[in-house]
């Protein structure tokens, strides 16, 4: 039985927009279940006291001082030091099988499960140079971890840059610092800014690279070598043993809504930057 | 300066790779490459070393969170490029991103909480099963291959389109037999990486897969991948033991080593076609 | 624009940093290790850190083995074990027993079985018995669900139940007592071995070789599965270790563990 390409047509584009609805009320469903049993007990009071009786009553404010902090310095190390060696990769050096092959390891670098470099970072880390289960250790972790993903992305946003645009620097008698800094950056900027978001959301959610390098402390740490546990941890827990499952969702919620307005705040920037920066 | 930071970022990441590879592989030349891969006989307190049901745990939900990916994700891709109005398609993408911004975790929950009694209920089994960890991953790996088929899709040129209508097609026509041809190779590195994720995660695959050390007979069956063996011992393995962990993650880099692989034949195949034109 | 970026990251980095607040003086005091320990040591924690302040005490989880490690390397000065130390660990180790807990074996309450021999939990989990048809129960499969390897719970059962013989490859692996608590609640079908001090209720700990697993029983030697709860410190505790150890066999911290379910030594 034949059957018309019209109507062949509208099966097969109605089969997609069943799959499409799918996949929304998915997300809908998920995002909804969570925030609307979490949200309600997100007062100022669960955001800034201390977590009592393992989690089933108080807040969670060291949870979002120890995500802050090893967050931040885990990017705050990977950020340069990535976008560094991806600009020195493409400016500073001629293509080779020397850069083929570290682009190569970059890329499987960047695909190997977080899970690895939370073992090596708990048997290096923490244990032969003995910082412990602490900030400093899961910070290292992440910034390990992310940077493959900031070398590759900053890498492939500056290869984009226009070869015209360093012609014509050089052309008005440029250095190449100069041209590299002013030039080319400027106009990578936004593909390096994904990147460097994408790490901050990976670092966020990560739980198995945390686990055993900052530990699972439920108090403030307060110096880079106490530990701490990171909101994602703490939901695990939470949610895992049974022990509060209204704190638990609560504790999702707060994290759905960072990485959310993390990702918002990037986007504006990149906005401004886009309307400015470029030539 | 420049170079310091860049020798550095390298060095360091070499030392992760060697390091890996330095504790993990005396093991397997200890237990033996055929044992290590093919027995099932995980028993650390005795010394045996068999990751057998653990590498097609791994590969089995992988497989299934794939099906998943790839159907929902290429469906979304296509209906995004070519099928949907601007207004929708405004709702759609941001939509897909925020997919991407759930931890892992949450997805994990939801499927513990949902999605394993459902099965346990309805369809058998313990409902911690494969099926119940491809469906988590499969959620997971969505907006990751529908971004890059996205990519691809649009990618193919509009010429390819108009001449097949010219030539009295239907959309329809033109997009699976065209365009999707066009845009294959694209949509394979799509896949190949949405893989290399799925094969990755752990924490939302520990809490729905059942964490059993049988090989999986069944979708409905339990299962333990090779992230979760390594993420329940690794906070007490010691010795050949914690070796053996290390081992296990020089097999997972030898898989995404082979993924990333495909994944630049297939890319290298898709620029010399556009050059052949 | 570019340093205005850059300079606003370094601002917020500085103040991130400097939540180096002073309120802490000397290092936390690191307790790590059985899972089934873990929620008395949390409870003791504040309760030691609430009657002499300026202590710090961080407890984490990870497994009874994971605590020996922890404590061997250093990581911890105190590792929590839910087990009798091993041979070669006696040598290494001072273990201080602070309490002893029951080897619960839990089922769903709706399950009609209300005990087993220890044979017959010996056969179900070695995967011998698969129906719970076979034990005097309804005709339903038996789903078992194990510890990981580590786990001192796991240790406790393997040596007071199953002896020579392996659990069951077919069994379900969780994490932690916790976990393992949330599997049978919701599954008919299941039955697992955990910490009796966690059940509070919410299972049903069936009798073995008749004996019901009570808080009575335990203590008067009647329930054979009884295992205890070390504080094991590698070699002579530090100064900081030992106070909280004295605390804990002090008889507020014994009197704290009683009422939680445990049985005191003290």
């Amino acid at each position: 039985m034949r059957i018309a390409p019209r109507n062949t047509q509208r099966m097969a584009v109605g089969g997609m927009w069943v799959l499409a609805g799918l996949m929304m009320a998915a997300l809908v469903f998920i995002l909804g279940f969570v925030l609307v049993q979490g949200l309600p007990h997100v007062t100022w009071g669960f955001l800034t006291e201390s977590p009592r009786s393992m989690g089933r009553e108080g807040g969670i404010a060291p949870m979002i001082v120890a995500t802050l902090w090893i967050t931040g310095l885990a990017v705050f190390l990977a950020a340069p030091v990535g976008v560094a060696t991806a600009i020195y990769l493409t400016e500073y050096t001629r293509e080779s099988r020397l850069t083929h092959v570290i682009r190569f390891g970059a890329d499987c670098l960047a695909g190997i499960p977080s899970i690895i470099f939370g073992l090596f970072g708990f048997v290096f880390f923490a244990i032969t140079l003995g910082m412990g289960m602490s900030v400093l250790s899961g910070a290292l972790t992440l910034a390990l971890m992310v940077l493959p993903t900031i070398i590759r992305t900053s890498e492939e946003a500056i290869r984009a840059v226009p070869q015209s645009y360093r012609d014509v620097s050089y052309g008005l008698g440029s250095t190449r610092w100069q041209m590299v800094t002013r030039v080319v950056l400027r106009s990578a900027l936004p593909g390096i800014g994904t990147g460097i978001v994408l790490s901050i959301g990976r670092s966020i959610s990560e739980t198995a690279a945390v686990m055993l390098t900052a530990g699972s402390a439920l108090g403030f740490p307060h110096t880079v070598f106490d530990s701490g546990r990171t909101l994602a941890l703490h939901f695990y827990v939470l949610a895992r043993e049974g022990i509060s499952m209204s704190n638990a969702y609560a504790t999702a919620s707060v994290l759905i809504l960072a990485i959310l307005g993390i990702n918002l705040a990037a986007y504006w920037l990149m906005q401004r930057f886009v309307a400015k920066g470029v030539a | 300066m420049l170079l310091l930071l860049a020798l550095s970022a390298i060095s360091g990441l070499a030392v992760i790779t060697a390091f890996i590879f330095k504790e993990g592989v005396p093991i397997i030349a200890k237990v033996g490459l055929g044992t290590f891969i093919l027995s099932s006989d995980w028993y650390p307190g005795e010394g045996e070393f068999g990751i057998f049901p653990m590498i097609v745990g791994s590969l089995a939900v992988t497989a299934g969170a794939m099906v998943i990916g790839l159907v929902f994700g290429v469906g979304c891709a296509i209906l995004l490029t070519l099928f949907s109005p601007p207004k929708v398609v405004a709702v759609m993408k941001p939509s897909v991103e925020l997919l991407a911004g759930i931890p892992s975790v949450v997805y994990g929950f939801m499927g513990v909480v949902i999605l394993v009694p459902f099965i346990r209920d309805y369809l058998g089994g313990p409902g911690l099963s494969v099926l119940a960890a491809s469906i988590v991953l499969g959620v997971m790996v969505l907006p990751t291959v529908t971004s890059i088929s996205v990519d691809a899709l649009q990618a193919v040129p509009r010429s390819y389109r108009e001449g097949s209508l010219a030539l009295g097609a239907t959309e329809w026509q033109t997009t699976h037999r065209v365009i999707l041809k066009a845009a294959r190779s694209g949509i394979v590195a799509a896949v190949i990486l949405g893989m290399g994720r799925a094969v990755g995660e752990t924490m939302a695959v520990i809490m729905v897969a059942g964490n059993s050390l049988d090989v999986p007979h069944g979708i409905l069956d339990p299962v333990r991948t090779l992230t979760s063996n390594i993420a329940l011992e690794m906070g007490y393995a010691a010795g050949d033991h914690r070796k053996a962990l290390f081992a296990t993650g020089v097999v997972l880099f030898v898989i995404i080593m082979i993924l990333n692989t495909m994944a630049l034949a297939v890319s290298r195949r898709r620029a010399g076609k556009v050059q052949a034109r | 624009m570019k340093w205005l970026i850059a300079a606003a990251a370094l601002a917020l980095v500085v103040v991130v940093m400097s939540f180096g607040f002073g309120g802490r003086k000397g290092h936390a005091l690191n307790v790590v290790g059985s899972t089934s320990i873990q929620p008395f040591a949390e409870m003791l924690a504040q309760a030691y850190q609430e009657s002499h302040p300026g202590q710090y005490v961080d407890v984490q989880g990870g497994g009874s083995t994971a605590g020996i490690q922890a404590a061997e390397n250093g990581l911890a000065e105190i590792g929590m074990c839910s087990r009798a130390l091993k041979k070669e660990e006696a040598g290494v180790f001072t273990p201080n027993i602070i309490a002893y807990d029951g080897l619960a074996i839990v089922v769903h309450p709706s399950n009609p079985v209300e005990g087993l021999t220890l044979q017959q939990i010996q056969g179900i989990f070695a995967g011998q018995v698969a129906n719970w048809q076979e034990v005097g129960g309804p005709d339903r499969p038996i789903r078992l669900i194990t510890r990981e390897e580590g786990s001192g719970t796991r240790e406790a059962f393997t040596k007071l139940v199953m002896q020579k013989l392996r659990i069951s490859r077919k069994a379900l692996t969780q994490e932690s007592n916790g976990a393992v608590k949330e599997l049978v609640k919701h599954d008919a079908c299941a039955i697992g071995y955990m910490s009796l001090g966690l059940v509070m209720g919410e299972l049903r700990s069936l009798k073995v070789d008749g004996v019901p697993a009570t808080h009575e029983d335990v203590s008067a030697k009647r329930y054979p599965l009884v295992r205890p709860f070390l504080f094991v410190t590698k070699g002579k505790p530090t100064e900081a270790a030992q106070g909280f150890i004295d605390y804990v066999f002090s008889e507020p911290g014994q009197a704290l563990l009683a009422k939680e379910g445990l049985v005191r030594v003290r």
